[in-house]
């Protein structure tokens, strides 16, 4: 066998597996969209739920889960690029350091009802926030803070020596080097990690379902105190708890879930396009 | 000698460590206010760490370890606080290291981050650096463009254009020429022979023949120690070290 046939072959196997990534993802979008588009239409988006659930829209639903990420993420990404630019820009290489690193890549294979677990009691419990806006928000938080924390680090280290090099040896100190010749470059590295924790904050029940969500509230949250609904526990509870809830309105929640992630997502990709546009090396 | 030179920096049993490496041993040496003071020798000969003691870029590896001091105006450079020591002690690096950003932030980078914010101060100070520099007539048209894209032989002078703008006492060039064509080689030497009027200029070079052209003292380095120092013209012509010679003619490094 000759090296070009070789180089086909191997050419198309790989394509092949790629391809194989996107039919699964495909698949879903297509059963969800076709099963799910009946349902929605401005009601569903903006009314209140009726009829026990059955009928009626998933505003407080969607209401909630914007709160919850925009919590999340208020909270953990100041938080996790802090962490980041200073394991990278100040720690130095020992034991410490090296235990931080290795704690915060475990912390990201930690179970996500073992988050909902710890958010009940620390949060819930300890604190005394209560099922409450602030607990679901702060226990997301900590559950997306090792993907923040890592894409960060990776954007920081990404960022070449010589711009840290230059910037010292023109006499400005460590922070504004930092500030002005590191942070600018390693932002759009910073932006995937937020975007990834973002679909994750968005996306998981377990660590909602005992900090903050509940079943079926008749009016909308008021302040951070309050418990609220939210898109995945609903999801949850429509498909397996309530009996009698028509097939579309369960996958039209689904398509909603879905689409906000998707709609989160964009915002982040324009976002980072932007800053990139202006990367210049 | 007609008059008494004024000794800038003094250099007083100086040693630098890496680990268990020594890069240099003992190092005592004046060099004199606007003088061009080039060191010499081979690869490993502790020029360029001594260059990175002089602005303490050296204090960013943590295995680094110093003895003996250096004064600067007679102060020892320990007790300078860091920033304003290397606004003083600027350093042109081997490669041309231009800052992803434009032509004009480039070099007004570091004046703004020593709090100039006013534009037509920043303008001036730009213009200045890069008329110094002998960049202004290539460039003036496109200031707003990324310095990435400019010649190897331009990002070179931009670099020197970015470092006169933090009005520096002492200008280090370590190998400013080693990646450049003829040419551009030439631009920098006599951009060099200009500056030396206002700075005082330490060259670090491998080229031997460059340490001849610009040098006013010539210093040998050789594993670490200093072999040799003379006025340039004496060194070249009448090494009192076989080892010089032997280096000079090109026998070995």
């Amino acid at each position: 066998m000759n090296v070009q046939v070789k180089q086909k072959i191997a050419f198309s196997i790989l394509f092949f597996c790629t391809l194989l990534v996107i039919i699964p993802v495909l698949v879903i979008l297509v059963i969800i969209f076709a099963k799910g588009i009946s349902a929605i239409d401005i009601s569903f988006l903006t009314e209140m739920p009726t009829n026990g659930m059955t009928a009626g829209g998933i505003f407080p639903a969607i209401l909630g889960t914007l709160y919850l990420v925009l919590g999340a993420i208020l909270f953990a990404v100041p938080l996790g690029v802090l962490s980041a630019i200073y394991l990278v820009e100040y720690s130095r290489e020992n034991i410490l350091s090296r235990i931080v690193k290795l704690a915060i890549v475990n912390l990201a294979g930690v179970p996500s009802v073992v988050y909902g677990l710890f958010g009940l009691g620390i949060f819930v419990l300890f604190l005394g926030f209560g099922a409450s806006i602030l607990s679901g928000s702060l226990t997301l938080g900590i559950m997306i803070l090792p993907v923040i924390i890592t894409a960060s680090r990776e954007a920081l280290e990404s960022v070449p020596k010589s711009f840290r090099i230059v910037s010292l040896s023109l006499g400005a100190s460590k922070w504004q080097t930092i500030r002005h010749s590191v942070l600018p470059h390693a932002l759009p590295g910073i932006l995937t990690g937020t975007i990834l924790g973002l679909g994750r904050a968005a996306g998981e029940t377990a660590p909602i379902l005992f900090t903050v969500a509940a079943f079926y509230l008749p009016k909308l949250p008021t302040s951070l105190f309050d418990q609220t609904m939210a898109l995945p526990y609903h999801l949850y509870v429509i498909s397996t708890q309530v009996p009698g809830i028509p097939e579309n309105v369960r996958y039209g929640t689904a398509l909603v879930l879905l689409l906000l992630v998707l709609l989160l997502n964009l915002a982040a990709i324009i976002l980072r396009y932007q800053f990139r546009k202006r990367k210049k090396w | 000698m007609v008059e008494t030179p004024t000794i800038k920096i003094s250099i007083r049993n100086f040693s630098i460590h890496f680990g268990d490496t020594t890069a240099l041993k003992g190092l005592n040496l004046d060099i004199h206010r606007n003088e061009i003071f080039t060191i010499i020798g081979p690869a490993n000969s502790g020029k360029s760490s001594l260059l990175q003691s002089l602005n303490r870029l050296n204090d960013l590896n943590p295995v680094y370890k110093k003895t003996g001091t250096i004064l600067i105006d007679n102060q020892d450079i320990d007790t300078i606080d860091v920033e304003s020591l290397r606004t003083r002690v600027s350093i042109v690096f081997a490669l041309p290291f231009p800052l992803p950003l434009s032509i004009f932030d480039n070099i007004a980078y570091g004046p703004r981050m020593h709090g100039i914010k006013n534009k037509s101060k920043l303008t001036e100070i730009v213009e200045k650096g890069l008329r110094e520099a002998y960049l202004w007539d290539e460039v003036k048209d496109r200031l707003d463009s990324p310095a990435m894209n400019l010649s190897g032989g331009q990002q070179q002078r931009l670099c020197i254009a970015r470092i006169l703008a933090v009005e520096p006492e002492i200008i280090m060039f370590d190998e400013p020429t080693s990646g450049l064509d003829p040419i551009s080689t030439a631009r920098v030497e006599e951009t060099l022979r200009i500056l030396k009027e206002r700075y005082t200029i330490i060259l670090v070079t491998n080229n031997v023949a460059q340490a001849a052209r610009v040098g006013d003292r010539t210093a040998f380095l050789l594993m670490g120690e200093l072999i040799e120092l003379n006025e340039t013209k004496r060194l070249f012509t009448m090494a009192q070290d076989k080892r010089t010679d032997d280096y000079l003619t090109g026998k070995f490094g």
